[in-house]
């Protein structure tokens, strides 16, 4: 492939892969992950792969690696069958990925961890002189050498610069397919059109790029070609030239709502404001406008890395707003730690109910009680304090009794153990993050008319999920998050496609906007 | 290609914060003992004094520097210390001839704990401060249980390791000027030094490398071991005979450990380097002289000890914003 070739692809696309999936299938206990999916990437071609969380992305570029062995379904590598056992050997063989997370030791410098695990050695001592050398001219022909040295240690680089420090590690394996995750989530505009100048670059000399995002503007700017999944099945793939973006949302969505939510609140069971953030920030999150009232449940919509989890944390005070004002029943408050927070009344329930909800060891009654008793700093008597029982029926907990462990209940009866803990405390203000996820169906409509029902009793409720019918089916209202900002709010049963416009960037919403977006 | 490509020096071994600390150290000693001492604090036969105390712990947490950059960490290293100087010493049975066999045995000794640590941690998994704790205690016990007091006698021959001089430079301050110099070479000059920079700071990233990180663990166990040979050793040569207790007497386990820490090496592996435990080293020792020209008791010592340790790792989580152990 001459590099010299315009940017125009008509040539290459009629090319055979350089890379084919053909009819992957991988289970999990439980699940189908991936389903029959076939894919495939040209040289000089960058092919996007597209779907709502848990549409099997992450799943199939893992099989790529090697990371996965499919139960079904082969891999082709310029003709041949190819399967991997070690994500190194895929490197070996010209398939690089470039995870979210970076993969590079943040005190070594640039070249050494470029170069690891082949430096440059002579006469038994490494070459520095060489590792530098031969770094550096890596890095000029990525055209990024002003930017980046050798010596640099990488925590004092940007994100940005190490991403081009992850690609400059890709290219230096002399890839044919690179793979890139989501490269963009934590970059600026400025440096995504950087980014997406090297990809165009690196696709005219003749990589196959497979490019993971859900930044439309980035893939319809980009990509030849895309690729849609959803629920681990492929919807199709397209030319990027003959869709729009509304098609595209079209593909990613479009499925009934499978379960049964409850009813939202009528108008009368709504009161007063309970939780109010005026213009709140942090590092991640700016320009924060939001308003929780009694008896409502606000839905927070947003892709991976929107800051839909971190206005919870920031709520919570685990990652605190640095900015703007909080305040609770009208008063202001100032919540800089889960323990303030906690003090406050404000429960927080998350998906990682196992590593942040639950003593795993202990015995039901313990975990209800554990918030309780941080807040008495002395153990509740036996006669003092809620009654966990009381707790329990409320809640509906299935367990053998109260003095169950808790790591041997269901993923739902968990979750309760969680809102019971809560509820033990009086939290009026509850924050729930995925809170059903892996939860089986039954359960999950267990906890949802949980929620509707605490909702029913006064509570303020903020529920962030990545799951958009579960925020669909029930929210009184909805806030979307994009880019660290409430992009827009939309009312209850709000469409799927409206909510997706918002969170993929396409179009900004009516209300509780203000300010535009600092450069 | 006729970028100008940026050339500098090669390597990095620019000096660690810990070096302030050293500063520190020596103009508080001097000042102090100057003002309220009996004594010269800058006389040769003073520094010549400070290095030589460095030695023991000098040579052995060099080698403890190479596990705590993994991401390990070596408890046994007391007692192998004593195993070698009862060993050395009994097998020496005050005989140069003996000299050979008693250094080959003790080395073989030493590399066989080193691999035995090694593959405890990594192929059965052990926790590593449990993994060497316990064969510490069992070395211990088996020392114990078949020697209750000095054993034998080193050849005097053998002394010249702890008492003899090369010129205006005592021997065993050479000795550890050259195992500090092999360690730095080894850690930043080899591929061993690089992956196990690699291994200590994000074993998951060494492993998608390519690196084979167990080996690369075990290597620094090794290490560590063979420098608690070569203390062991040391300490026979200066007190003549080895007995049981001289590894714990000396605490090496644990002062090694904090020498390491204050030098600047995190406890979590993956940054720091030789030269700081050096100063850290050095930092003890010379705080050791001071207050034995200040006539101090030996409480106070260590008083001010603990107090070394926890403000200078403070210093660097301060520094740093973030947890260094």
């Amino acid at each position: 492939m001459a590099a010299n070739t315009t940017p125009a692809q008509q040539g290459r696309r009629d090319g055979p892969p350089i890379l084919e999936m053909r009819g992957i299938t991988k289970r999990f206990p439980g699940v189908v992950a991936l389903d029959g999916v076939s894919f495939d990437v040209r040289a000089g071609e960058v092919h996007a792969l597209v779907g709502e969380n848990g549409a099997g992305k992450s799943t199939l570029m893992k099989i790529l690696s090697g990371a996965y062995t499919p139960d079904e379904g082969t891999l082709l590598f310029e003709g041949e069958p190819i399967s991997f056992s070690h994500p190194w050997e895929a490197q070996q063989k010209g398939i690089s990925i470039i995870y979210q997370e970076f993969n590079l030791l943040p005190y070594r410098t640039v070249a050494e961890n470029i170069f690891l695990g082949r430096e440059p050695v002579r006469r038994g001592l490494l070459d520095y002189g060489k590792l530098y050398q031969d770094t550096a001219e890596l890095l000029a022909r990525l055209g990024v050498d002003q930017w980046i040295r050798p010596d640099t240690l990488v925590k004092d680089l940007s994100v940005a610069r190490q991403q081009l420090v992850e690609i400059a590690k890709a290219l230096s394996f002399s890839s044919k397919v690179l793979v890139m995750d989501e490269p963009t989530a934590a970059l600026t505009d400025r440096e995504v059109e950087l980014l997406m100048e090297l990809v165009r670059r690196l696709r005219d000399e003749g990589l196959g790029i497979v490019y993971i995002s859900h930044r439309f503007k980035e893939i319809f700017a980009i990509a030849d070609r895309i690729t849609v999944l959803k629920d681990g099945r492929k919807v199709g793939t397209v030319d990027a030239a003959d869709v729009t973006p509304d098609d595209l949302i079209r593909m990613m969505i479009g499925r009934p709502l499978e379960t049964f939510y409850p009813e939202y609140a009528r108008p009368e069971e709504i009161g007063e404001p309970v939780l109010e953030v005026v213009g709140g920030g942090n590092d991640v999150l700016d320009d924060i406008h939001l308003t929780v009232r009694a008896g409502e449940i606000v839905g927070v919509a947003g892709l991976q890395g929107s800051g839909r989890t971190e206005l919870l944390r920031a709520i919570f005070g685990v990652q605190p707003f640095t900015r703007g004002i909080v305040r609770l029943r009208g008063h202001e408050v100032r919540i800089r730690s889960p323990l303030d927070a906690v003090r406050l009344r404000i429960g927080f329930l998350t998906e990682n109910r196992k590593e942040e909800g639950l003593a795993l060891l202990q015995p039901v009654r313990d975990n209800v009680l554990l918030v309780h008793r941080a807040l008495r700093a002395l153990l509740a008597q036996a006669n003092g304090g809620p009654s966990v029982a009381e707790l329990a029926s409320r809640v509906d907990l299935r367990a053998a009794g109260l003095d169950q462990e808790v790591q041997y209940l269901s993923g739902g009866n968990q979750q309760k153990v969680v809102l019971a803990k809560w509820l033990a405390v009086d939290a009026d203000v509850l924050l729930f993050s995925d809170p059903t996820r892996g939860i089986d169906v039954n359960a999950k409509a267990a906890i949802h008319r949980l929620i509707r029902s605490l909702a029913r009793g006064g509570k303020a409720i903020l529920l962030a999920s990545s799951e958009l019918p579960e925020i669909i089916g029930m929210s009184d209202r909805i806030v979307v998050m994009w880019d660290g900002r409430i992009h827009g709010e939309l009312p209850a049963g709000a469409a799927e496609a409206e909510i997706m416009a918002l969170a993929t960037g396409q179009r900004r919403g009516a209300t509780g906007q203000r300010g535009g977006r600092p450069a | 290609m006729s970028r100008p490509l940026i050339h500098r020096k090669p390597g990095r071994l620019a000096l660690p914060p810990t070096f302030l600390f050293l500063a520190g150290a020596f103009a508080a000693a001097w000042l102090l003992v100057s003002l309220f001492g009996r004594g010269q604090f800058l006389s040769a036969a003073n520094i010549t004094n400070i290095f030589i105390r460095s030695v023991a712990l000098g040579i052995v947490a060099v080698g403890q520097s190479f596990t705590i950059l993994g991401g390990s960490i070596d408890l046994s290293v007391a007692h192998l210390i004593s195993v070698t100087a009862v060993m050395s010493s009994f097998i020496m049975q005050g005989d140069s001839a003996n000299i050979a066999r008693a250094v080959a045995v003790v080395v073989a000794i030493g590399l066989g704990v080193g691999l035995l640590n090694g593959l405890i941690i990594t192929k059965l998994r052990v926790n590593a401060l449990i993994a060497t704790l316990g064969t510490g205690l069992f070395m211990q016990g088996l020392l114990s249980t078949s020697f209750q007091n000095f054993a034998g006698a080193v050849a005097p021959e053998f002394e010249v390791f702890a008492y003899g001089t090369w010129g205006p430079v005592p021997i065993p301050v050479a000795v550890l000027l050259v195992v500090a110099a092999l360690g730095v070479l080894v850690m930043h000059r080899t591929r061993f030094g690089a992956y196990l920079y690699a291994v200590g700071g994000n074993r998951e990233v060494a492993r998608l490398s390519g690196l084979r990180t167990d080996r690369v663990l075990i290597g620094a166990h090794v290490i560590a071991s063979l420098s608690a040979v070569l203390t062991g050793l040391f300490i026979a040569a200066r007190l003549g005979a080895g007995a049981p207790w001289v590894g714990q007497d000396g605490v090496y386990d644990l002062e090694s450990i904090a020498a390491v820490v204050v030098g600047g090496t995190a406890l979590a592996g993956g940054r720091g380097g030789v030269l700081g435990t050096l100063a850290g080293v050095l930092i003890f020792s010379i705080m050791d002289a001071m207050f034995n020209q200040l006539g101090t008791g030996a409480f106070l010592k260590q008083v001010f000890r603990g107090l070394i340790i926890i403000a200078a790792v403070a210093s660097y989580s301060f520094r740093s914003k973030e947890e260094v152990s």
